[in-house]
């Protein structure tokens, strides 16, 4: 019996019928496509009217296969699906067909857009008359979730999650958590102390029954899906045992190597060989670093293991690999700062008195190299004088396009700061204030009350070329005051530079193994920007803080909360459905030759050794084909997927081809 | 190593020091240059200040009359090699503009394809194709004690940034460490000479001279080292006048880079131009030299 | 998100864009002054080069073409190099001191006379020809400056620096039918 195929042309507003003649596509389509019973446009075919003239379509015309030619189905396939279940139609019959992101979007001219509307509905109704009723699987949901990174972000998630009593496993790679909020002096615009509001979260974080911590650790592997994944987890040797180390410190305080601490100093300070990171740090259990400690290198000295009276330390120990089961991933990887060696005219690294953000984040902490006393490089000065140079990365093609969204506030908060511990003038160089969230701007006013001066301009370059009288000595800040339009020469002892913030080096790498993309710049995509800013693309992998974008501690907080209360839905619900679309195969035809099990990326494919068969697992199952291409005997299917669809799906959109083909077969008869 | 080569108008007359030391070093180190046949003015940046199109035909002629058998170009003078280069990147990445320029060189009977030769500065042919091994082989007179301020200017390292650090270049350094020389680190090496300003207008033109002098003054240079004829015309021949107008008193010899290298590889002094600057270069060199 | 297109007026900006490769993104221009703190010659400009793409932008030709911003810039490309978009400002001048001159601005310099001079000569010779150029623009054009500069013209010429005569190219009419042909093709005279 023929199929009686529904279609449904979207004007999607003007968005997609302002490229594309919707009404005559769908006129098209039920002149001239076999098997169309039904053919209409509708201004928004997602609106529940739009909705509705499907499900009453299916009911009174009958149908028994519904084609909607609108958005991407990322969008609106699942809302088209319910349609037609609500009127009784399987709805793995119905295929999206997307003319806007594939066609309206991204063409430039009417009359071809419109032609290949047409093609994509030709192919999308050929295949759609191929496609078999599907039923939906369910998957228990594991309680435990995998929280990448121990920052704020996903220090708020993690307790989030305890919190309401699920099971977290918390993955850090530096030896503490704690993250750049750690490092940090005060926080903008209310100026608490970072660390004060921070550590408590650290260790009700690592005390909590729910979470387990494991730090100095990487995620190495994912697979599975939703509600199951199998997550390995590389836990790296301290040579430290953690079930017997105390945090005395005593290893410490004698270990005669001290090594130039580059990380969570930025350079600045010192540290040893056997080291805790911060005084606060959570674990309170060191690491040795291997590359710098006198026994790894030469042999010789093991005094940390004289002075550790439990007898933690442990030379030999060795990676540890964890395999863990979870329902749920969210990664909060957090940021990087931008090299600020790559703008040579700012001469950070060969001026001596240039700083980052960061180094002077550290310069003002009361915890740190100079126990808070804002000093020039030598220790000692004090600067009479500080530039703070917004953008140096950020708002830059040759770099990055994006604005950091922190470094205008972090500038002001660094403008008080100096104002306030030193007697120094304090000139910030911008090109836009942003000072958008509450009770930013206020602080805005503050600053420019306590007089610190602001010059709109981005710094072209800062030298120790003296020009002029009064320029000896000091660096020169030359800019455009653009509000003035004349050129400036700006002498300071001290500049800050605001380094932009920087997807991790590794995100891409990170994200591929969850199986979640990144924007161009590397940041991860969200599912939608506005509506769905937590979730991904991959169900059950949820992203949280600056690792999906540059943002401060409140946004990065808000984020972790929303990532974790999605989680809790999940866990709540015990079930997700997952997509129906899984390899099968044919056990009479296989000759058990298992090249698609090796082939298989998601271990999905298990042999059957007594009956010299393979055998699909459909929990694990993604439906990527790649073992319905490899089977030598070709008895692999897969299901919404298979030969004959996509064999149709093709013709269908050569459909004109053909039609010509035939007539040049014809003219040459 | 064979490269096509394009003097340059100055390097006949003005920049002959620079001609001379070019070819002298060149034979040393086995870089072999073929000079282009009847080749024309670049037109400097005078020409695209008249008309784009015709700046660049003038330009591409030079880069159609390399042999088919070659495909580098090297120019010593800054502007002549900005000007190929720049000719050459906006035919392949402009193709009406390029259209357009062979449409013009077909007038002439001539053609060029964008990408077919790639255009070097004489520095990058010497500092990365000769490179550091072969040139410290054949250094046999150090040029030890002698503090020499690399001075690179604009138009080799902009707004190309393909051939050095647009900011901070450092391959002159490079070369000059290799020859044993003392080499001066001073923060304007890559700023403006002044170009044309000289013959425009001299208070702002002698600033911009002043500033350089200035500094590498302060860091106790003995000589400058240049790679283009208009940089080494502002700073040496415009230096007394500069003091005029200044009430200075800077008196730093302004050389050839290869001038130097060819007396670190030991060809004589009169092969290689000396005595051809204003702000004589021989006392300061003996002097430091001589115990060598 | 459409891309329909909508007939817009020409305005003078589509103009240097349009004669300035990459010049579109002169509209991208965000004012931070990157460009105006670079510049060396930056003090002694009218207005910066920001200003200027600000002034393009708003349709001020005219206030633009008899400033003498373009006239200051001495293609050092730290402009172009630093700048945050990426804008051709380097090329922009050009185009500026192309419009200027064809439009019959620019007095207020000597630069467009010192470019004509140039350009007369590598026409003719296929050579520039600097002692030409001593004679034809700078007696012509700035006697008095001339004059100071006659102790130099000396010391360059006692040290061989100078030629009397010029140096030309073998093969000057095809490099004349080149310049013709262009010439033509771009609509100049």
């Amino acid at each position: 019996m023929a199929e009686r195929v529904g279609v449904y042309v979207c004007h999607c507003g003007s968005n997609i019928a302002g490229m594309v003649d919707c009404e005559a596509v769908a006129r098209w389509a039920k002149e001239n496509v076999s098997d169309v019973a039904v053919s209409r446009d509708y201004k928004f075919m997602c609106s529940s009217l739009g909705q509705a003239m499907i499900e009453e379509d299916i009911r009174k015309e009958g149908l028994t296969r519904v084609v909607v030619a609108a958005c991407s189905p990322h969008l609106h396939e699942k809302t088209f699906r319910r349609a037609c279940s609500n009127a009784g139609l399987n709805p793995y019959l119905m295929q999206m067909c997307n003319i806007r992101e594939h066609v309206s979007w991204v063409a430039q001219e009417r009359d071809p857009a419109t032609e290949k509307a047409k093609s994509l509905i030709s192919a999308a109704v050929a295949r759609v008359k191929r496609q078999e009723p599907l039923e939906p699987m369910k998957v228990g949901v594991n309680p435990r979730t995998l929280v990448v990174g121990g920052g704020i972000a996903g220090l708020q998630a993690t307790l989030e999650l305890a919190d309401a009593g699920y099971p977290v496993v918390l993955v850090e790679r530096s030896p503490s958590i704690g993250g750049h909020m750690a490092q940090f002096d005060k926080t903008f615009p209310t100026l608490d102390c970072s660390a004060c509001i921070l550590t408590p979260k650290m260790s009700e974080a690592y005390q909590h029954e729910n979470v387990t911590l494991y730090s100095y650790a990487e995620l190495e592997e994912v697979s599975g899906s939703v509600g199951a994944f199998k997550v390995r987890i590389r836990k790296r040797a301290r040579s430290v045992r953690e079930d017997l180390c105390t945090g005395c410190g005593a290893c410490i305080e004698k270990c005669p190597r001290k090594v130039v601490d580059n990380d969570f100093e930025v350079g600045l300070g010192y540290r040893k060989a056997i080291y805790m990171p911060f005084p606060q740090a959570v674990p309170k259990i060191p690491v040795i670093d291997r590359e710098n400690c006198t026994w790894f290198q030469r042999g010789k000295c093991r005094v940390c293991e004289k002075m550790c009276q439990p007898g933690a330390i442990d030379y030999d120990q060795q990676d540890e690999i964890i395999e863990l089961d979870v329902g749920n991933i969210i990664l909060a990887t957090g940021w990087k700062l931008f090299d600020c060696r790559k703008i040579p005219q700012y001469g950070y690294g060969r001026l001596a008195n240039v700083f980052t953000n960061m180094e002077f984040e550290r310069l003002c902490n009361a915890a740190g190299p100079t126990s808070g006393k804002i000093v020039l490089r030598d220790g000692k000065t004090e600067p009479r004088s500080v530039a703070i140079v917004h953008c140096v990365g950020s708002r830059d093609k040759n770099h990055n396009e994006h604005c950091s969204a922190v470094c205008c506030m972090a500038a002001l908060k660094f403008g008080h700061l100096v104002l306030e511990k030193t007697g120094a003038e304090v000139y910030s160089f911008y090109i836009d204030m942003r000072t958008n969230q509450k009770m930013y701007e206020e602080f805005y006013c503050r600053l420019l009350e306590e007089g610190m001066h602001f010059i709109r301009g981005r710094v072209a370059e800062i030298t120790d070329a003296a020009r002029m009288p009064g320029e000896e000595g000091k660096l020169i800040i030359q800019c455009e005051d653009t509000l003035l339009g004349r050129q400036r020469r700006i002498p300071v002892d001290m500049v800050i530079l605001m380094g932009a913030l920087e997807p991790q080096a590794d995100a891409k790498e990170l994200g591929l193994k969850c199986g979640i993309s990144c924007s161009m710049a590397g940041w991860y995509t969200e599912r939608h920007p506005k509506l769905d800013p937590v979730a991904t693309m991959t169900d059950g992998v949820f992203v949280a803080g600056a690792c999906q974008g540059a943002k401060d501690i409140p946004a990065a907080v808000a984020q972790g909360a929303a990532a974790a209360a999605r989680v809790m839905g999940m866990i709540t619900k015990g079930t997700v459905e997952i997509e129906p679309v899984v390899a099968s195969i044919d056990e009479e035809g296989c000759s058990g030759c298992r090249i698609c099990n090796n082939m298989c990326p998601y271990n999905a494919i298990e042999y059957d050794a007594g009956r010299n068969v393979s055998r699909v697992i459909t929990a694990l199952c993604k439906g990527c084909g790649t073992c319905v291409a490899a089977c030598p005997a070709g008895v692999i299917t897969g299901s919404h997927f298979n030969n004959e669809q996509i064999g149709a799906e093709i013709e269908g959109i050569l459909w004109d081809a053909r039609a010509a083909a035939g007539r040049g077969a014809a003219a040459a008869v | 190593m064979k490269y096509a080569f394009y003097p340059g108008c100055s390097l006949e007359v003005n920049a002959a020091a620079y001609d001379v030391s070019v070819r002298a070093v060149a034979r040393v180190l086995g870089v072999e240059l073929v000079e282009l046949d009847d080749w024309n003015c670049c037109g400097a940046t005078e020409y695209f200040s008249q008309d784009e199109l015709t700046a660049c035909a003038v330009i591409a002629r030079n880069l159609a009359l390399v042999e088919p058998s070659m495909n580098q170009l090297t120019a010593p003078c800054a502007a002549c090699f900005l000007n190929l280069k720049k000719v050459d990147r906006l035919m392949a990445e402009h193709p009406d503009l390029g259209g357009k320029i062979n449409e013009a060189l077909a007038a002439g009977g001539l053609h060029y394809d964008p990408g077919r030769v790639r255009v070097r500065h004489l520095l990058e042919v010497i500092h990365t194709d000769v490179g550091e091994e072969a040139i410290k082989a054949k250094v046999v007179r150090p040029l030890t004690g002698l503090r020499v301020a690399p001075y690179y200017g604009c138009q080799v390292v902009r707004p190309y940034k393909d051939v050095d650090d647009p900011e901070y270049p450092v391959k002159m350094d490079e070369l000059f460490r290799w020859l044993g020389a003392e080499v001066v680190d001073y923060p304007v090496k890559s700023h403006c000479c002044g170009g044309h300003m000289t013959q425009i207008s001299e208070p702002e033109a002698f600033e911009l001279i002043r500033r350089l002098l200035q500094s590498a003054l302060e860091y106790d240079t003995d000589v400058i080292a240049c790679l283009c004829p208009m940089c080494q015309l502002n700073m040496d021949a415009y230096q007394s006048r500069v003091n005029g107008m200044f009430n200075t008193s800077f008196h730093i010899p302004v050389l050839y880079f290869t001038q130097l290298l060819g007396l670190a590889l030991g060809v004589p002094e009169k092969d290689l131009g000396f005595g051809k600057e204003i702000v004589s270069a021989g006392p300061v060199i003996h002097a430091k030299l001589a115990a060598c | 998100m459409s891309s329909t297109t909508r007939a817009r007026k020409r305005e003078w900006v589509d103009e240097v864009i349009a004669e300035t490769p990459n010049g579109h993104r002169l509209r991208h221009c965000i004012q931070c002054g990157t460009c105006g703190g670079s510049c060396p010659n930056g003090a002694e400009m009218d207005y910066t080069p920001r200003a200027v793409f600000n002034l393009i932008v708003a349709g001020q030709k005219d206030k633009v073409l008899s400033s003498n911003t373009m006239w200051q810039c001495v293609s050092c490309y730290f402009c172009t190099a630093r700048c945050p978009h990426q804008i051709p400002i380097t090329d922009i001048m050009y185009t500026l001191k192309r419009m200027a001159i064809r439009e019959g601005y620019g007095r207020t310099s000597d630069a467009p006379a010192l470019a004509k001079a140039f350009t007369h000569y590598v026409d003719k010779y296929g050579r520039s020809f600097e002692m030409g150029l001593a004679s034809r623009y700078h007696l012509l054009n700035r006697p008095l400056a001339a004059m100071k500069m006659g102790g130099m013209g000396f010391n360059m010429f006692k040290r061989g620096r100078m030629a009397l005569t010029p140096s030309r190219i073998r093969q000057i009419d095809q490099l004349q039918a080149i310049i013709r042909k262009a010439r033509q093709l771009g609509g100049a005279s």
